[in-house]
């Protein structure tokens, strides 16, 4: 077992960086680099700038102040015990990435890039964006970095994510509403290369997950590890052990690979990724890539995907805008198939009975996309039984998603219907209500808050 | 071992002039529609086309080819279909290369492309997403098969990359004339006829050939004058998305080869 410091944020990128990826950006067969000629010279200059920053001393001691004055790191560890009641009794600890200044996880990664930006001396960057959440993180780093900012959103995402829009907006970010393809994620992202590739002398791409090309997976990778370095340290400090399992929602998979890094050594540490089942893996409604995916070459790198036998990508569908994508970052392609991690899919209804419960048994509303590891918890707890430890990250809020758990559970139609299951044991599953709810308040029959 | 690129460049460049190059994407309106417009472009006068393969995630496309392409791929329109637009070019007297993405070629195999594509009487293939450095397989099974390859250089690139990309290319090297998408452009960029010198000053043996926002016989004239090709895309797709029906898309398509065809024409020097 490796040991790990104190949480220093930023202090060091790389406390034993995994051996991967290569020098070109291979996670075995995954990663590379699939992009246009004209983008070599950007993202070299990346890479390069990158690799001279991650080790400046200045770099990191600015790094580190944004992290903890303006982010709020280091991020607390909470844990829930009246969630995990329906976890089969194991606990439940969450790292809490939903407090940080933005909302989310993103914040991390975005801080880094806005930094390197300025570094490599241009003036604006651009963005995709799903739930709207690493749009929101940069373009709160453009404007506390004076830089300009374009972020590009699917127009269904532009729907379902309204509040987001409007805080970007706030911001002084442009947002662009995508209506190519999908109008997801995906094709927010080949709007946003496109972009790149016109204004590339100005403009920065400041890309929002692990995937896409070299170095754009190693580098995210770096910053969001301060999510698993902060982790692994507090739980060591709280509980004198490291946890069983380690738990994160995967769509393109930062948060994941965030909370991941630090555990990699830990031969005996679970690794766990839940994927967005959406209606269930049968359907083929789904986006759950490496479940139900297989390799290929998308957005600049090759990885699991969701393909037709023709190699068109398959479009994705979840309740979450932030897992809906039909990629996944090349590393967690590699952990897959090297057997360090293992991946599942959670379905919606799933990850909203979990949504429901976390908010009624914790009073913590997560973002949807964090749901999914939170139902991921409910199950392995039951399988691995009361003497286990999980780590969950909370890798948002879920303040942006307050209109679609509405509707999902038909709060706007009717007054005082149950949303799902809460303490009160009193309680009797509401006729009509969510069948999420009525599985989980069946299962609390008999048992005192 | 020739290569069948090369060569009609060469004949081309025997007749004092540059060659010309159309790229139409196969399955838009409909597959027939598609090789009906291609067959128009070689009648026209084209020397080569490019079959383009539809993808989902053109990420080097702008708004004319992506409409194009999206209605093919909704339509399931695959590589089969491309090999059978690239007999059908080669029947029509052109020299036919495959454009297209990386992963449509990975999934259908990359062995299995390049031999079906020989027998198909393809050329070789271009690939706008795949860069030398990621492109062993394929330059494997193109060594193989005895097919050409063609990379893309750009603005961009250093001196360095021109080398070692143009070192991995056979038939042609494509110069991206400007750092953008696909699309019609009122100038053709001063950047186009800088790329083409410093590309000749890293392989003088290479042809260099020209695309991105070339759309009328003026700007296939300018671009003539410096370049071994020019490629032209965006105004073929064009001509067949403005038009009423298949039989007036073909004829636009080939009322636009001629002009282009006269326009590498215009400056004919003295056979090299």
């Amino acid at each position: 077992m490796t040991t790990t410091s104190p949480p220093q944020p930023g202090a060091d990128l790389q406390p034993a960086r995994p051996s991967w990826p290569d020098a070109t950006g291979h996670f075995g067969i995954f990663g590379g680099r699939f992009v246009p000629e004209a983008l070599i010279a950007a993202l070299d200059q990346l890479t390069e700038a990158y690799e001279a920053m991650r080790t400046d001393p200045a770099f990191l001691e600015e790094f580190a102040r944004l992290q903890r004055d303006y982010t709020g790191r280091p991020s607390p560890i909470t844990e829930v015990p009246k969630f995990a009641r329906h976890a089969g009794g194991a606990r439940v600890l969450l790292k809490r990435e939903d407090l940080n200044h933005t909302g989310s996880h993103k914040i991390n990664n975005v801080l880094g890039q806005a930094l390197l930006t300025k570094r490599i001396g241009k003036t604006r960057v651009i963005a995709e964006t799903g739930a709207g959440q690493h749009g929101v993180a940069t373009a709160t780093a453009a404007a506390l970095m004076g830089l300009s900012c374009t972020v590009y959103m699917g127009e269904e995402d532009t729907r379902r994510q309204a509040l987001n829009v409007a805080r970007m907006r706030l911001l002084g970010a442009e947002v662009i509403p995508v209506t190519t393809g999908s109008r997801t994620l995906k094709d927010a992202i080949n709007e946003a290369f496109r972009d790149w590739v016109t204004n590339v002398e100005t403009t920065n791409y400041v890309f929002g997950t692990v995937a896409g090309p070299h170095p754009f997976p190693e580098m995210v990778r770096d910053f969001q590890r301060v999510i698993g370095d902060e982790a692994r340290a507090q739980v060591l400090e709280r509980e004198g052990r490291l946890p069983d399992a380690v738990l994160a929602c995967v769509g393109g998979g930062s948060n994941a690979i965030g909370i991941f890094t630090a555990f990699v050594p830990d031969e005996g540490v679970r690794l766990i990724g839940l994927e967005a089942g959406g209606d269930g893996l049968e359907t083929g409604r789904h986006a759950a890539t490496i479940t139900g995916g297989t390799p290929g070459v998308l957005h600049g790198a090759r990885s699991y995907l969701l393909q037709d036998d023709n190699g068109q990508t398959i479009e994705s569908h979840s309740i979450s805008a932030g897992l809906d994508y039909p990629g996944v970052g090349p590393e967690h392609s590699y952990l897959h198939d090297i057997g360090r991690a293992e991946y599942r899919a959670i379905t919606d209804a799933e990850a909203m009975e979990a949504f429901a419960l976390l908010c009624r048994t914790e009073g913590i509303i997560p973002a949807i996309e964090s749901a999914h590891a939170l139902a991921g918890a409910l199950k392995v707890g039951e399988e691995l039984g009361p003497d286990a430890l999980l780590l969950v990250n909370l890798s948002g809020r879920g303040d942006k998603d307050v209109e679609t758990a509405s509707r999902w559970f038909g709060l706007g139609d009717r007054e005082d219907v149950d949303p799902g299951p809460g303490l009160d044991t009193e309680q009797q599953p509401t006729e009509g209500a969510v069948a999420a709810g009525d599985a989980v308040a069946g299962q609390e029959a008999g048992e005192t808050a | 071992m020739s290569s069948k690129l090369a060569d009609r460049i060469a004949a081309a460049k025997a007749e004092g002039r540059a060659a010309l190059i159309a790229y139409l994407p196969v399955g838009y309106p409909t597959v027939e529609g598609s090789i009906a417009a291609m067959v128009a472009a070689v009648e026209g006068g084209a020397d080569i086309v490019e079959v383009g393969v539809p993808y989902s995630d053109p990420g080097m496309d702008g708004p004319v080819i992506q409409q194009a392409v999206d209605v093919a791929v909704r339509a399931g329109v695959g590589m089969r279909d491309a090999l059978r637009a690239v007999e059908a070019v080669a029947a029509a007297g052109a020299v036919p290369v495959v454009m297209s993405y990386w992963n449509p070629i990975e999934r259908y195999g990359v062995e299995r492309f390049a031999g079906d594509l020989a027998a198909a009487g393809g050329a070789g293939a271009i690939t706008p997403d795949l860069i030398p450095d990621e492109a062993g397989a394929w330059l494997a099974a193109a060594e193989r098969a005895d097919l050409d390859r063609v990379f893309l250089v750009a603005p961009s690139s250093t001196d360095a990359r021109l080398v070692s990309t143009t070192a991995a290319c056979r038939g042609f090297v494509y110069a991206a004339s400007t750092m953008g998408v696909t699309g019609t452009r009122a100038t053709v960029s001063d950047a186009a006829e800088k790329l083409v010198a410093r590309t000749r000053a890293a392989a003088p043996d290479l042809a260099v050939c020209v695309g991105l926002g070339v759309s009328n016989g003026d700007q296939a004239a300018e671009v003539a004058a410096f370049a071994d090709g020019v490629i032209v895309g965006s105004a073929f797709v064009r001509c067949v998305l403005d038009a009423e029906d298949e039989a007036a898309g073909a004829a636009a398509t080939r009322r636009l080869a001629g002009e282009l065809a006269a326009g590498v024409r215009r400056h004919e020097s003295a056979p090299a």
